[in-house]
């Protein structure tokens, strides 16, 4: 369970504050105004931010500080991969950045890249991939990490109505299997339906605890029904 | 198109003719000395010792430029403080500063009369000396250390912010941080920056002249300009031009192979959020602090050094400063004239205006003035006395030389007025000289105002081929100041330094001004 205990995650001039927490296994949507807010508050369980109040606490223990010790994930809308390495090594940093491998990891890795279809694709390298591709390697990185947080900032932005539904279709196996808890930051109501039971509104420097999606779209409370717009 | 074909025929013969002009200065010249080139077999065994010692100080010069600049712009990248926007633009402040200036300040630290000398002998040690090898190389780097770090600094900027918060989430050691960050970035700046600072080190002429010299120190340039000065050995001052000609034709050829990089100073002050800085601040700020004590330090004792014996210059230098405006000034028109022909001219045709401005850079970088001065020599010779030209041709010399600069920043101005405005010309059916008065003057103001800034600073502190034309009588301020640094009177030196400096400094500041403030400009 990740737990947000009164936290204050402050950004230069900005600041957001959060109190709650997120069962385990949970997809939630983190939506909300543009400013408002949801990069801040994905970058400090991310541990990008330092919190400057309160503590982030992961199954009732407190985060470590160094970002790559938190037991979690996080996926760009760009630039997760590295232009200069393979397919194989871009996934295999997830388990170990230098890219030293034992015969074992070596088979967690093809096994991943298989799971996402991408077994061919091994040796190729990102400039030679498609959108979708490279999404998929970054899921197959997620996949491999195995860690039990995913945080996602508008990973599928970029992707047309078909591509996004074929990632959501990848990203919900990933998770399915081993009940990872997903965070996925989204300006767009429909990709948040569709991906999510539970959102968080970020608005105004203040994250709100999560709610059934449904109902939070049925009856939005100001800051959601200003963002919405007219549309339901 | 709202041009008529007329215009568009008479603006493609007048690039055509500025391209052949640049041809025949650069490639015709080089023909002429072969003529009277005697083949390698004039050459001496110093000669020989001169090639080598010219690849070999510009192969160390490079290395270390490109090495110290790797920490130095790691270090910039890496860290935030007070006074790093104003730190960058500093780099870039070399690149004007007259090369005789530069000179006369690291001897002022290093020399044999210097503060580390005169540190070293309190201590109890003996003095340094420059001369030679230690001189050239030494000043090769305090002229390209800041270049390479700029260049690099564009690597590190052109990093995508999300790059580093992935290898900071995968808790990285430093040997993954490099191989996943650093080691691409380097391995794409570092060979055309390598082959960059190499080229302009096989050309330097007065870092040679100034500090260079004896059997173990001299360059190409240094040994055409002794044969043609000293010995008035005019075949051999070919056959050694012809050498050099091949060298750095060799070389630019080189250069069609790696990209050399190109700094426009945009985006150097971003600084992307570093999770590493705290833990490298101390090495870091010492590098920082080590490269701009290198950087400043010399300027400094000059400038410093100078004020205090400005009044009693020489009295030469008001004309020597009159000169140099002369010719700065006729340069400058000159450069900005052909640049702007060319732009014209090519800049509607896509890749070619690219190919066009990348080729006109590196036959700039890869023709040595002393070359040209020879060549032009052997051209007039039979005609007239050269030296009387000394004047309109070192301005000639000079604004080719500053042309692939400002053809840089103004082609792709006038592109984007093309590309941006034409359709609007002609839906909107505007005269032409509300096109020209109202539309291209404004846009183009700026880049043309900061593109004759640089030809009018390189001008001015110009001191390649005025040294192989001038009589006695001829002075500019770079000349005057290497005569007076010949006959060891350094505090008039220093002073004409300081004339020298404030006089570019300040026609470019003009120039760079006058564009900005034209009522318009962006």
């Amino acid at each position: 369970m990740l737990a947000l205990n009164k936290v204050r995650f402050q950004q230069g001039d900005f600041a957001l504050s959060a109190d709650f927490s997120v069962p385990t296994g949970a997809r939630v949507a983190v939506i909300g105004p543009s400013g408002g807010g949801k990069s801040t508050f994905l970058n400090g369980i991310a541990g990008f931010i330092t919190s400057d109040a309160g503590k982030v606490l992961w199954d009732g223990e407190v985060m470590p500080d160094h970002p790559g010790r938190r037991p979690l994930s996080i996926l760009f809308q760009d630039h997760n991969l590295f232009p200069h390495l393979s397919v194989m090594d871009n996934v295999a940093v997830g388990i170990s950045p230098d890219m030293r491998l034992s015969q074992v990891q070596r088979e967690q890795v093809s096994a991943a890249l298989e799971q996402v279809g991408l077994a061919d694709k091994s040796a190729a390298y990102p400039r030679d991939l498609s959108g979708g591709q490279l999404g998929r390697v970054g899921l197959a990185r997620v996949l491999l990490r195995q860690r039990p947080l995913l945080l996602l900032d508008e990973p599928f932005s970029a992707l047309g109505p078909a591509l996004k539904d074929e990632m959501l279709d990848v990203l919900r196996g990933i998770l399915d299997a081993k009940a990872t808890t997903a965070l996925m930051v989204t300006h767009d109501p429909k990709d948040a339906l569709a991906f999510a039971d539970q959102a968080i509104l970020v608005a105004d420097g203040c994250a709100t605890a999560p709610q059934p999606i449904q109902q939070l779209f049925k009856a939005p409370p100001p800051a959601l029904r200003a963002y919405l717009g007219s549309r339901t | 198109m709202a041009d008529s074909t007329i215009a568009i025929i008479l603006r493609i013969i007048l690039g055509g003719a500025v391209l052949a002009a640049l041809l025949g200065f650069s490639i015709g010249t080089a023909v002429a000395v072969a003529t009277q080139g005697q083949g390698l077999g004039v050459l001496s065994l110093a000669d020989w010792l001169a090639i080598r010692f010219t690849l070999w100080q510009a192969c160390i010069s490079a290395g270390l430029s490109v090495g110290i600049a790797i920490p130095v712009a790691r270090a910039l990248a890496r860290q935030s403080f007070i006074g790093r926007q104003a730190l960058i633009t500093l780099l870039g402040a070399p690149f004007i500063l007259p090369v005789i200036v530069g000179v006369l300040g690291l001897l002022a630290v290093f020399g044999r009369a210097g503060w580390i000398s005169d540190f070293l002998t309190w201590a109890g040690f003996a003095r340094l000396s420059i001369y030679g090898p230690p001189g050239v190389i030494l000043a090769h780097v305090f002229f390209n250390l800041p270049l390479a770090t700029r260049f690099l600094l564009q690597g590190w900027a052109a990093v995508p912010a999300e790059r580093f918060r992935v290898v900071h989430s995968l808790a990285a050691s430093p040997w993954a941080y490099f191989r996943l960050i650093e080691w691409p970035l380097l391995r794409t700046v570092l060979p055309g920056a390598f082959l960059l600072i190499f080229l302009l080190c096989l050309t330097s002429f007065a870092v040679a002249l100034a500090v260079g010299g004896g059997p173990k120190g001299t360059t190409i340039e240094l040994a055409i300009y002794q044969a043609f000065r000293l010995d008035f050995d005019l075949s051999k001052a070919a056959s050694l031009a012809v050498v050099q000609f091949s060298l750095c034709g060799g070389v630019a050829m080189l250069a069609f192979l790696v990209p050399l990089p190109q700094t426009d100073g945009l985006g150097l002050d971003r600084l992307p959020q570093r999770f590493d800085a705290y833990a490298h601040r101390t090495a870091d700020c010492l590098w920082i602090f080590c490269a701009t004590a290198f950087l400043v330090m010399p300027l400094s004792a000059v400038l410093f050094r100078g004020v205090g014996h400005i009044h009693n210059l020489p009295h030469q230098v008001i004309v020597a400063s009159l000169t140099s405006l002369l010719i700065a000034l006729t340069s400058t028109i000159v450069c900005i004239a052909m640049a702007l022909s060319l732009a014209l001219a090519f800049a509607r045709r896509g890749m070619a205006a690219r190919n066009l401005a990348e080729g006109v850079g590196i036959l700039g970088l890869a023709t040595s003035p002393l070359v040209v001065g020879t060549g032009l020599f052997v051209m007039i010779f039979p005609f007239a006395h050269p030296m009387t030209f000394a004047v309109p041709i070192t301005a000639s010399v000079n604004a080719m030389m500053a042309l692939p600069f400002a053809l840089r920043v103004l082609m792709p101005a006038v592109r984007e007025i093309y590309t941006d405005y034409l359709h609007l010309r002609c839906s909107l059916n505007m005269t032409r000289w509300f096109w020209l008065s109202r539309i291209v003057l404004p846009r183009l103001s700026r880049p043309l105002g900061f593109a004759a800034g640089l030809a009018v600073a390189l001008s001015m502190g110009d001191l390649g081929v005025i040294a192989l034309f001038a009589d006695p009588d001829l002075q500019t301020l770079p000349l005057l100041l290497y005569r007076l640094m010949g006959a060891y009177r350094m505090d008039q030196a220093a002073g004409v330094a300081v004339v020298l400096v404030a006089q570019s400094l300040a026609l470019f500041w003009i120039f760079d001004r006058g564009g900005r403030g034209y009522v318009g400009s962006k």
